[in-house]
Parts: C-alpha cells; sequence; structure tokens
C-alpha cells in the first residue's frame, strides 16, 4: 500500500517485511527445500520423527491461530485429529478411494463436521467454550466407538491392499507420507502467515486485542472466528488422517486422545509463544528435544511439561519466542505493518 | 417398574455429579475461574483419602475428617500461590495454567499410586439397600450421596446469602474492583473460595471413591460430568446445578439401560441438547 501526501508531502509506504526478515524467510524457505530431500540422506528412523514433527507443527500452528489470534481456546481439536483419521480408514476400506485422495477428503469432512460442532460450541464463551468443545471431542469418540464396522472400541488396521496401493516399496509410502507431512507443515504456517498478513489477520488481530473495539470499526467478530474455526478444522483434520496414514492403525482411543492432540500441542504453542507464527515452530524444537532426553522418565516427563508450560505461562506469556524476540527485535514472520516515510525528493 | 429403579437410581447418581459440580460453580461464580484441574482434585482427594484409610485402618467417613481439611488448605495454598497470578490476563492464563495442572496432578498420582484401579473399602454399605416398594430397591450409599449433596448445597446457600463471608463473596463476583474498597482483600475471597470448593471436592472424590473404582486419570471425565450439570441446572444457581446433576444421572442411567456402551454418550447428547434449546441453562441466575 502506497499514497501521496495530499499537501505533497512525503510518501509513505505501508509494509510488514524487513530485510533481516526476508533473508531469514529465504532461509526457512531453503531449510524446507533441504528438508525434502530428506528420505535420500535420513534413516527410516529419523523419517519418522520428522513426520511426527511435523504433524506437531500443523497441530500447533492450527491450535495457536484459534488460541493466539482468535481467541478461541479449544481443549476439542481430538475431534478433527479423530475424524480425519477415521475418514481416511473409512474411504480407503470400504470405498476404495486412493489414501492420498483420502487425505484431503479427511479435511473436508472435517471442516463439514466442524459446521455444527461450532453451532453448539460457540454457544458457551471463553473458558465455558473450551470444556465444551471438549465435549463435543468426547461425544464422537464415543460415537465413532458404536460403530461395529470400524471396530467398534477396539479399532481398525488398513487394509493390506490398501497400504500397498499407496506405492510398490515401503521406503517410497514412507517417502510420500513424509513428504506430505513436511508439505502440510509449510502449508499450515504459510496459511497462518498469509491469513494474518490479510486484511482478515488484520480482524483477527484486533478482536484478540479487543473486542468492542474489533466491532466498532466494523470488524463482523462472530463471523471471522467461526470462519477461522472451520478451517482450522480442515487443516487439522488432514493432519490426523496424515497421522494415522503412518501409524496404519486407528482406534477410538488413539484417535479422539486429548493428551496426544490436545494437551501435548497446547504445551508446544505455550512454550514456544503463543500468538506468534514462530511459537509452533520453537516448541515444537523444544517438546521433541525434551522427549528425546526424558522419554525414559515416563510420567516424570509429562510433570516437567505441564509444570514448564504452566511456568512459561506465568512468566513469560509470550514464550521462548517473546524472549527470543526482545533480544533479536526481529521477527522471522512479520505481521505487523509499519509505517515507512520516504524523505521528500527536491525535484519533484 | 424397572424404569422406575432406572428412573430413580438416575436421580441418586445426580447427587454425586452435583458434589462433583459444585465446586466448580462456586469458584466459577466469586472469581470468574474456570478450573480444568476440578476433576484431578477430586480424584487426588479420593486418592488422599485412600492413603489414610490404607495407613491407619479408619473408616473411610473418618478419613474425610483428615481429607477435607487437607484439601481446603491445599486449595488455599493453590490459589494464593499459582492461580492469583493468572486472574489478570484474561481468559487464556487461569485456562492454560489450570490445564497443565491437570496433567501435573494426574501424573503425580500415577508415579505415586500407579495405574491401578482401587476402591475405598465400604464396610457392607455400598451392597446395602432399602426396598422401598414396587420393586425398586435404593441402595444406602447413594442415597446417603444424595443426601449429603442436598446438606452441602443447603450449607453454601446459607453461606452465600446469611452471613458476612458469604457477602463478599457475592461482592467479589458482583464487583471485585470494590471489595478491595471496603477494607477485604481479595486474595483472601478467593483462596476461601479455592478453599471451600476443594473441600467439597473431598466430600465427592470419598463417596466416588466408595462407590466405583478410581484410577489417576479418570479426574478430566469427572470434570466434564461437573461442567455439564453446571450448564444444565444455569449459570450461578447451586440449586440448578442440583437439577443439572440430577438431569444428567437419569440421562446417563437411562442411556445405559438402553445399551451398555449409551450411558456417558446418553449424558453428553442431553448436555448438548439443552445448550441447544436453552444455552442459558434451565434455572440461571447470573448472566456472564
Amino acid at each position: 500500500m502506497t499514497g501521496p501526501d495530499s499537501r505533497g508531502g512525503p510518501r509513505f509506504e505501508v509494509c510488514t517485511g524487513t530485510p533481516g526478515s526476508r533473508i531469514t524467510l529465504a532461509l526457512l524457505v531453503l531449510a524446507a527445500a533441504a528438508l525434502a530431500t530428506g528420505p535420500w540422506w535420513l534413516g527410516r528412523a529419523e523419517l519418522r520423527l520428522l513426520v511426527e514433527v511435523c504433524t506437531y507443527v500443523s497441530l500447533a500452528s492450527m491450535w495457536n491461530l484459534l488460541a493466539g489470534y482468535a481467541g478461541l481456546v479449544s481443549i476439542g481439536q481430538q475431534a478433527f485429529v479423530g475424524v480425519g483419521g477415521y475418514t481416511l480408514f473409512t474411504l480407503a476400506a470400504f470405498a476404495g478411494v486412493p489414501p492420498l485422495l483420502g487425505v484431503g477428503l479427511a479435511g473436508l469432512a472435517a471442516a463439514v463436521l466442524a459446521v455444527p460442532t461450532a453451532a453448539a460450541a460457540f454457544r458457551l464463551k471463553g473458558a465455558y467454550f473450551a470444556i465444551g468443545t471438549w465435549v463435543i471431542a468426547e461425544v464422537y469418540m464415543l460415537g465413532v466407538a458404536q460403530v461395529q464396522a470400524l471396530g467398534g472400541g477396539s479399532g481398525m488396521s488398513l487394509p493390506v491392499r490398501v497400504v500397498k496401493s499407496i506405492a510398490d516399496t515401503k521406503a517410497l509410502r514412507e517417502s510420500l507420507v513424509y513428504w506430505l507431512a513436511l508439505g502440510l507443515a509449510v502449508l499450515s504456517v504459510a496459511a497462518v502467515y498469509f491469513i494474518l498478513r490479510s486484511r482478515h489477520g488484520l480482524a483477527l488481530t484486533a478482536i484478540r486485542d479487543s473486542e468492542p473495539a474489533a466491532e466498532s470499526v466494523g470488524v463482523d467478530n462472530a463471523r471471522t472466528r467461526y470462519l477461522v474455526y472451520v478451517a482450522a478444522a480442515g487443516v487439522t483434520g488432514m493432519t490426523g488422517a496424515l497421522i494415522f496414514l503412518s501409524k496404519l492403525r486407528i482406534s477410538p482411543d488413539a484417535a479422539f486422545s486429548v493428551v496426544d492432540w490436545t494437551a501435548y500441542v497446547i504445551f508446544i504453542v505455550v512454550i514456544g509463544g503463543i500468538g506468534r507464527i514462530e511459537g509452533p515452530l520453537v516448541g515444537a524444537l523444544v517438546f521433541f528435544t525434551l522427549r528425546g532426553l526424558l522419554a525414559d522418565l515416563g510420567s516424570l516427563y509429562l510433570i516437567l511439561l505441564g509444570v514448564l508450560a504452566a511456568g512459561v505461562m506465568l512468566k513469560a506469556p509470550h514464550g521462548l519466542w517473546g524472549l527470543l524476540r526482545e533480544r533479536l527485535g526481529m521477527d522471522l514472520f512479520p505481521v505487523e505493518r509499519r509505517l515507512v516515510v520516504r524523505p521528500e525528493k527536491s525535484d519533484s | 417398574m424397572d424404569w422406575i429403579d432406572t428412573i430413580v437410581q438416575g436421580v441418586l447418581l445426580g447427587g454425586l455429579f452435583a458434589l462433583f459440580a459444585t465446586g466448580l460453580s462456586l469458584v466459577f461464580g466469586v472469581m470468574r475461574l474456570v478450573n480444568l484441574a476440578h476433576g484431578d482434585f477430586i480424584v487426588l482427594a479420593a486418592f488422599l483419602a485412600l492413603a489414610v484409610v490404607g495407613g491407619t485402618g479408619v473408616s473411610p467417613l473418618l478419613a474425610l475428617l483428615i481429607v477435607a481439611p487437607l484439601m481446603f488448605a491445599l486449595g488455599h495454598a493453590v490459589q494464593r500461590g499459582l492461580l492469583d497470578h493468572t486472574l489478570r490476563g484474561g481468559v487464556m492464563p487461569p485456562l492454560l495454567v489450570t490445564f497443565g495442572l491437570s496433567i501435573v496432578i494426574q501424573n503425580v498420582l500415577l508415579q505415586v499410586f500407579s495405574a491401578d484401579t482401587r476402591r475405598l473399602p465400604a464396610g457392607g454399605l455400598e451392597t446395602a439397600g432399602i426396598e422401598v416398594g414396587a420393586g425398586v430397591t435404593v441402595g444406602v450409599l447413594p442415597l446417603i450421596t444424595f443426601a449429603t449433596a442436598i446438606a452441602v448445597i443447603a450449607a453454601l446457600q446459607v453461606l452465600f446469602y446469611r452471613t458476612r463471608t458469604g457477602r463478599t463473596f457475592r461482592a467479589a463476583s458482583d464487583r471485585p474492583e470494590v471489595v478491595p474498597l471496603m477494607g477485604v482483600d481479595n486474595r483472601k475471597v478467593c483462596a476461601l473460595a479455592m478453599g471451600i470448593a476443594l473441600a467439597v471436592c473431598a466430600v465427592a472424590g470419598v463417596l466416588m471413591a466408595l462407590r466405583t473404582n478410581v484410577s489417576p486419570t479418570i479426574g478430566p471425565a469427572r470434570l466434564l460430568y461437573a461442567f455439564e450439570a453446571v450448564i444444565i441446572g444455569g449459570l450461578g444457581s447451586l440449586w440448578g446445578t442440583l437439577a443439572g446433576g440430577v438431569i444428567l444421572g437419569v440421562a446417563q442411567s437411562v442411556g445405559a439401560k438402553l445399551h451398555p456402551g449409551m450411558q456417558i454418550l446418553a449424558g453428553h447428547l442431553v448436555f448438548l441438547a439443552v445448550l441447544a434449546v436453552r444455552p442459558q441453562g434451565l434455572f440461571p441466575r447470573m448472566r456472564d
């Protein structure tokens, strides 16, 4: 956006990027490209770990979009992970839909289901919204557990013929899942970035900072929140489909686990920095590093994680990235609009 | 007659749900705090009672005389040491801190007591029943639970509307910023409320562990039942919460009779139905 001053004063420009941010952004794109060649130089264990990291980056970015920007603290995102996973398994096992296409359709199914979910949950405000989404996720889990065709409470495996139809070799199949996970993670981060840079992002940030003020300048709070909720459900559903495509087995307890798909995600976002695009990336790094170091401790590890997340929320509400940002004085993904005034040229 | 029996059992189960819900409702009423670790505090109280009974051999109801003050002190300490610091940053900090607390309590219990399910010895109380005619037998323990729920809620009503402390609670609820002007320390009011809420959790936890098996991870489900009872009943009304608990209890009981897998689902569906038809709950008292 540019504009001249009506009195012939200095020209000004509203921009979001900084030279530093452009360089880091380019580096991140290079890193993603380097990761895309992973199947040629990484072992199977590393690939599997990276699939997990990527799916958590996607889940965390979506939760961050909801909680950090739209002010919707959901404890029910496991609903969409589960619905995505089960949609993929159902379509692949009973309708012969190719699993890779099924991932996209799973996202669609989750987004469609988000409509009635929102209709119920949006009747509750603030903290009660959080528990309400949790109840609804339980309803989906208990409902799925009733369906005998899907294996009831004990779940089902992806049929062997379906698994074989993905790719000829196991290595190629795992590579495909890896690329999809990486692609989805990049897509999630990029989507949040571009949404926040658009006018909808401005509306979201306004809602987060002050609802009455946002309303007074013409932001349709309810509609903006609703759209964000449905979109986040779609991406979360695709991620869920991908998670269970890599596991090849699904059960109601695993698919709708509040600990796996919401508690960990919340810890990642809070520790990394809520309301910052970089937060989920930093948080995922911390989460998986800690897990690698402390996984043997079992429940002690979770105690530590809970204490860390609560401590960060109290002492550094903007998370580790918030602390880092103060030191660096820059964003990797700048979304704040700055006014840049160009000095007036004497000959114009 | 079967159905009458089912409904009577459901009503009595509702007493337990009302006890789950009372503390949640009280804390929300006084300081607008939704404690996501509420269910885990109920389970923690049950395990404390198990430890007391296991260590000293006293009866579970006597153990409550130790556990309830302990939980009161814990509530006081948690409010002063932790939750007070979350109350000034909007809706997110208390939610996320209590959610972290929930995970911490569950895993501390797992660490100390293992994942085994346990139950408090009720000394024959759990099988005792009273024949009330028409083929309906009422269990003594559910009856005690229901009577306790009524007694606790009646006591809280008296506390709220007849005492000086209750007046400060209501003041803190309506205008927290005015309370200090009257020479009352808001933090003390909140700590007292949280203490009372957790003492009620202790009562609920002991009665729950007399009735069913408990394990460290069942807290979140109790939170959901408590929440549903509060919303069905309507925010801010303790008698409404009892009614909400009863409706939820009957729904679960009828659901279980229709199909064993339907018990919890039926409760959730009735909750969603109330939310769809009457989002302010059946007997609301407070607007928020």
